[in-house]
Parts: C-alpha cells; sequence; structure tokens
C-alpha cells in the first residue's frame, strides 16, 4: 500500500520555524530603513506575514522573494534560476528519447 | 505558496524517478548531509521512488542532535542561575542532558523562554535590562549570520545584560571527518542548500577532490532532491567527482558575501566536540577577538564536564549514517519523542524523529 503523503501537501511552515536549516521564501511587501545594516522587512509567507532583518540582503527590493531562516533574509531568490528544475528533468528526458532505439 | 508549491509535482517527481531508474546501472550510496532533507526524504516517501541499487544515508545534518552533552549541561546549569533569562531555539527545549532537560528546568522555575530568532533573544534582553538574557546558539552556517547580527547589535547598542552560549558547527569540516572514517561507505553526497546559500561552495571543491566524492548542492523540496540525486547518480555512473549546484535559485558559488562578512567579524574557528562523531579540528565557532564579552559560558564562570553517553543509545551511530534510526533496539520503544534518550529522536531534523513520525507503522521500516 502507497503510504506516501501527496507531495502537494502543505507543511505547516510557520509552526516548524524552529526547524534550523529550514529557510522559508517569502514576498517582501515593505521596507523600513535605509541603513543596509539595520534595514528590516515587512515580509509575507503565503499570507503569514513577519518582520524580517535585511542586513544579509541590501539590495532586496519589494516585490521580491528572500529566502527566510530564523527571522534574517539569507539570499534573494534568483527567478530566472526558478524553473531550472523543470528544465533540466526536460532536458534529461529528451535525451533518453534520443538513446531510445526508433 | 510561491516557490514551493511547484517543487512537490508529483508527475515531476514520477518524471524524475524513471530517469534515475534509466541511468543507474551500479549499486551507489549517497548521503543527504542535512537533517531538513532527511525529513523531505522520509516525508515524501522520496527513497521508495528510487531503483533498488540507490542507497540514501542519512547524514549528520542536525545541529541540535550534534551538540555535545556536556554543552546542554552547561545550558542547564545557565539557565538555573538566579535572575537569567534562558532564550533558546524550540528544538532545544527537549533535548535530555545528563541530568534533565531545558524544560525541566523551567519546570523547577527556571525562566526559560523559546524564541523564533536570536534577534528576539535580544528583544527580550532590551526588555529586561536589570536581568542577564542568555541566548543558546546552535546551528550551522545557516544559522550563523542571523546570530552575529544579535551580538554586533548588542555591541553597537552597548548592551552589558546579552550574552551566548555558542554552539555553532561548520559543515565541511564534518564531511571530512565522515570520509577519513575506515568504515566510511558513502560514494556521494548531496550538499545542504541553505548552508551554500550563505557560504558558497568554494570549500566542498578541495574535499570532492581529495576524496574522489561527487558533491552537489541541493535545495529541500521534493523536486530538488530528486533532481540533486539524478545529477549525483549521473557523475557516479561516468566516474566524475566533482562539485555540481542543484539549487541555483539560492546558491551561488561564492555565497552571500554580507552574510559571510557578518559571521567572519564575530566569530572565529574553534576545535568542537560533535556528538557521535568526536572532536573534530576548526570545525565550530566561537567568539573572536573584540566579542568575547558576550561568551556567556565565561560570564557564568562555567566549566565543562565530561559526561558519558546514556546506555543504549545508538545517536552517535545514526548521525555518522553507520546505522538507520529503525535498526536501533530503542526506536520507538525504549525511545520515543515523549520520551527521547537522544536529540535525533526530538529535533525536527532528527533521523528518529523523522523515522517515527512517518515510518514506524511501516512493516519495512
Amino acid at each position: 500500500m502507497d503510504r506516501r503523503p501527496p507531495l502537494l501537501s502543505q507543511r505547516c511552515w510557520m509552526t516548524d520555524g524552529t526547524d534550523m536549516c529550514l529557510g522559508v521564501p517569502g514576498e517582501i511587501l515593505e521596507i523600513t530603513g535605509d541603513d543596509p545594516f539595520t534595514r528590516r522587512a515587512r515580509v509575507s509567507f503565503a499570507g503569514v506575514e513577519r518582520d524580517v532583518c535585511l542586513a544579509g540582503v541590501p539590495d532586496a527590493a519589494v516585490g521580491e522573494y528572500v529566502i527566510v531562516h530564523a527571522g534574517f533574509a539569507l539570499n534573494r531568490i534568483d527567478r530566472e534560476e526558478a524553473d531550472e528544475v523543470f528544465g533540466y528533468l526536460r532536458r534529461i528526458a529528451e535525451l533518453g528519447q534520443e538513446e531510445l532505439p526508433e | 505558496m510561491k516557490y514551493v508549491d511547484e517543487y512537490r509535482d508529483r508527475e515531476a517527481a514520477e518524471g524524475y524517478s524513471r530517469e534515475i531508474h534509466r541511468i543507474t546501472t551500479s549499486p551507489w550510496s549517497i548521503m543527504e548531509v542535512c537533517g531538513g532533507q532527511t525529513h523531505s526524504i522520509v516525508r515524501y516517501g522520496l527513497d521508495d521512488m528510487l531503483p533498488d541499487l540507490v542507497t540514501l544515508i542519512h547524514g549528520p545534518g542536525c545541529p541540535v542532535c550534534v551538540t555535545p552533552i556536556e554543552l546542554i549541561d552547561t545550558a542547564l546549569d545557565i539557565a538555573s542561575g538566579p535572575g537569567v533569562i534562558f532564550c533558546s531555539f524550540g528544538d532545544m527545549m527537549r533535548v535530555p542532558g545528563s541530568g534533565g532537560d531545558l524544560l525541566s528546568v523551567k519546570a523547577s522555575g527556571a525562566d526559560v523562554r523559546m524564541v523564533y530568532s536570536p534577534l528576539d533573544a535580544l528583544a527580550v534582553a532590551r526588555d529586561n535590562p536589570d536581568r542577564e538574557t542568555v541566548f543558546f546558539a546552535v546551528g550551522f552556517e545557516t544559522t550563523a549570520p542571523v546570530t552575529a547580527m544579535a551580538v554586533k547589535t548588542a555591541a553597537a547598542e552597548g548592551m552589558g545584560n546579552f550574552s551566548m552560549l555558542v554552539a555553532h558547527v561548520l559543515v565541511p569540516p564534518a564531511l571530512e571527518a565522515v570520509l577519513s572514517s575506515p568504515s566510511c561507505r558513502i560514494q556521494g553526497f548531496l550538499a545542504a542548500g541553505h548552508v551554500c546559500t550563505v557560504m558558497g561552495y568554494t570549500e566542498y571543491e578541495p574535499i570532492a577532490e581529495k576524496y574522489g566524492v561527487p558533491i552537489v548542492v541541493t535545495g529541500f523540496e521534493p523536486l530538488d532532491i530528486l533532481q540533486g540525486i539524478h545529477m549525483c547518480v549521473s557523475q557516479l555512473e561516468e566516474g566524475g567527482h566533482r562539485v555540481t549546484n542543484q539549487y541555483t535559485r539560492s546558491v551561488s558559488r561564492e555565497g552571500n558575501p554580507s552574510a559571510i562578512a557578518l559571521i567572519r567579524e564575530v566569530f572565529t574557528t574553534v576545535d568542537r566536540k560533535w556528538r557521535g562523531l568526536g572532536t573534530i579540528p576548526r570545525s565550530g565557532l566561537g567568539f573572536a577577538a573584540g566579542f568575547e564579552r558576550f561568551d556567556a559560558a565565561s560570564r557564568f564562570g562555567v566549566s565543562y564536564r565530561s559526561v558519558q553517553e546514556p546506555p543504549g543509545c545508538m545517536a552517535g551511530r545514526v548521525l555518522t549514517g553507520d546505522i538507520r534510526p529503525d535498526q536501533c533496539p530503542e526506536f520507538a520503544g525504549g525511545c520515543t519523542p515523549v520520551h527521547p534518550m537522544g536529540a535525533p529522536m526530538v529535533s525536527a531534523e532528527g533521523a528518529c524523529s523523522a523515522y517515527y513520525r512517518y515510518r514506524r507503522t511501516r512493516g519495512d521500516a
């Protein structure tokens, strides 16, 4: 019997927030301050908002997505690379097709 | 949730599963380093989607689990002190020291508080200027920037009532320790994506070269992990041993320079004892010159005692990938999340807790 949970099941991100290496992607809604060391943002995680320290992402702007760990933005998400997991699959699957005998 | 849900697509996951089956011709053992990855693998049954030839070995990447029992006892000593407010991540609250845990110290009257961020602990210190606030800084390179940020902020504000018990550990020295073991059977690694988001992956290149193992920087969602495994197996099949990057949406080779600069300013590398792995040279972080006054261990004058691990607990062998959690005779019997014998059963990233949550009822686990 297949006991796997559906892949699309939602994990409760905010209550798992103490997970030590967990980084959660969120959208910057608003930025407060100009000093790169003390800049803070209001970040939305699928509607749940939190105050986040931006000292690690001095260039981050409103509308961008950041990966947040323990109230600190580790990095900005590179939008152009976001679909690479599907691009890679497409390329390796095409390679497989070419290898198949006609 | 954007940048989460799309990476849990079952159809794409099955596509990856097919491609991994197609390219695998020999038996391969791959270690996923991070406990967050272990939880994804066990939760989503990703190991069941792999060919029998590919074995995943769970790594030591759970910072709570590798924190030595002596340091937990030190935390309990400090937390029990008069007037102290002791702040910790929730994961650490129920990890047993040799005489109880943080929750039992709290039950005895100590002021122990669970926080989401070291910056929240800093706010507690600000709100309680007449009391000492101590933060238990546990974590890998992922957590070190925000810990450093809290210390730097406390220094900038001239706060005298804030300190930290630092238990930070570093991944690359632990990988070398695992690889140096004569019984090591690991042929490839999935490196931890968020550690590398901060640090980049240049530190892993000499390790891949020296030990002849491919290392793939990998994310945490199901499709990330399956792609990471495909990239690792395809290198193994062709005899490669390079560092490659699956988690490109977050990780660059050089990492995040602002975050690295924060860590380097506040901390310096020190030798550190790991639970299960022993003392590993230059594998932890301690305070750099100029920030020593924030060291809680010296502020409270606590000394480390040598402590024996509880008999029966095989956490050390689980942490090095020597046995699976369910191969421990105490698993789900003498050791459960309610009455844990070792940290891997407590932590949200511990391999034992992953097996307990998702595999306990399965005949094959």
